[in-house]
């Protein structure tokens, strides 16, 4: 499976929105993410990738396709 | 008022004696599994345990000094490996390093921050994520003090650890309120347990005397108001509810 398709299906489950409206370009504000959901979300992706994700680095992370490349720059 | 607690985890901190040991056995009565946190006493931790598996209710018995953010973060896996859940956090270990500020160390202002405060600090931080992972809301009680709310001669350094108990129990409760988390602080009056055993007659009469029941409380009084929060009071966070028999300090 795909850095993207992961990514997508984890926060489809974490932020309860269908996957299948999803893109790159889906911003958390887009699908209504609130700073926990975000905090959520990331404790999900840092179990899955194994790795863990700075405050700084989440303050630059806005849109499905911010995840998906900072997960790539990163496994 | 549903009072079941069946299929729930509680995890109490200092739960060996006083309050967090009646808190314990309420909780495990109401059909909780407990966590069952000690920090010195082991054989008093056991014995809560065999009570609590005497009346059919399931224990586990951790040792963890709340100070120490490693050891509440073994805590809380111990818990979670063990009973598959979490649920109930009740924040109650506590020290008392009494002197007039004039005279306190700054050991004795650093120990009861670090137990009281740190320590409140440490278990909710580390609960956190498996709290959230569950995604079944949850009940976060802390013990705070009458201290905490009024100030008190003598216990500058309990009295700061506890009004910080309150304001972080607040600031919590906003926090995680979108996630069904309640959390709540007791602030319990002069309680008969090994902390006020300490207190000399003559001290004891002065504080009957500002108290309107004219009588210190019993742990059980304070256990049952925890397990109230802990269970039906859905709609109660932030909140410090005193248990204190009216005492004006």
């Amino acid at each position: 499976m795909s850095v993207e398709s992961k990514v997508k299906d984890i926060i489809a489950d974490q932020l309860e929105v269908a996957v299948d409206k999803l893109s790159k370009e889906t911003t958390f504000e887009d699908i209504d993410a609130d700073s926990l959901d975000i905090v959520e979300l990331v404790m999900a992706l840092e179990e899955e990738f194994d790795l863990e994700i700075s405050d700084q680095e989440i303050e630059n992370i806005n849109s499905v396709g911010d995840v998906v490349k900072y997960i790539e720059s990163k496994v | 008022m549903i009072m079941d607690l069946t299929g729930k985890t509680a995890l109490v901190t200092g739960a060996s004696r006083g309050i967090g040991r009646a808190t314990t056995l309420s909780l495990a009565r109401a059909g909780a599994a407990v966590v069952i946190n000690y920090s010195s006493n082991e054989a008093a931790a056991e014995a809560v345990k065999k009570e609590i598996e005497g009346f059919g209710g399931s224990a586990l018995v951790v040792r963890a000094d709340v100070s120490d953010y490693s050891q509440c973060e073994n805590l809380i896996k111990s818990a979670v490996d063990h009973f598959k859940r979490i649920d109930i956090l009740v924040n109650n270990a506590g020290i008392t390093r009494d002197n007039l500020l004039a005279r306190m160390k700054t050991e004795e202002w650093q120990e009861v921050i670090d137990t009281n405060l740190n320590g409140v600090y440490n278990c909710c931080r580390a609960i956190l994520r498996p709290l959230l992972k569950q995604k079944s809301g949850g009940r976060i009680i802390n013990v705070a003090s009458v201290a905490g709310i009024h100030g008190n001669s003598g216990q500058a350094n309990y009295a700061a650890s506890k009004g910080g108990v309150i304001a972080f129990s607040k600031t919590l409760a906003k926090e995680l309120g979108s996630r069904d988390i309640t959390v709540n602080a007791v602030a319990p009056g002069f309680i008969e347990t090994e902390m006020t055993d300490v207190l000399s007659d003559e001290m004891k009469e002065q504080v009957l005397s500002r108290i309107a029941l004219g009588r210190l409380g019993k742990p059980q009084e304070v256990a049952e108001v925890i397990l109230f929060l802990a269970s039906s009071a859905g709609y109660i966070t932030g909140q410090v509810i005193s248990v204190d028999g009216n005492l004006s300090m």
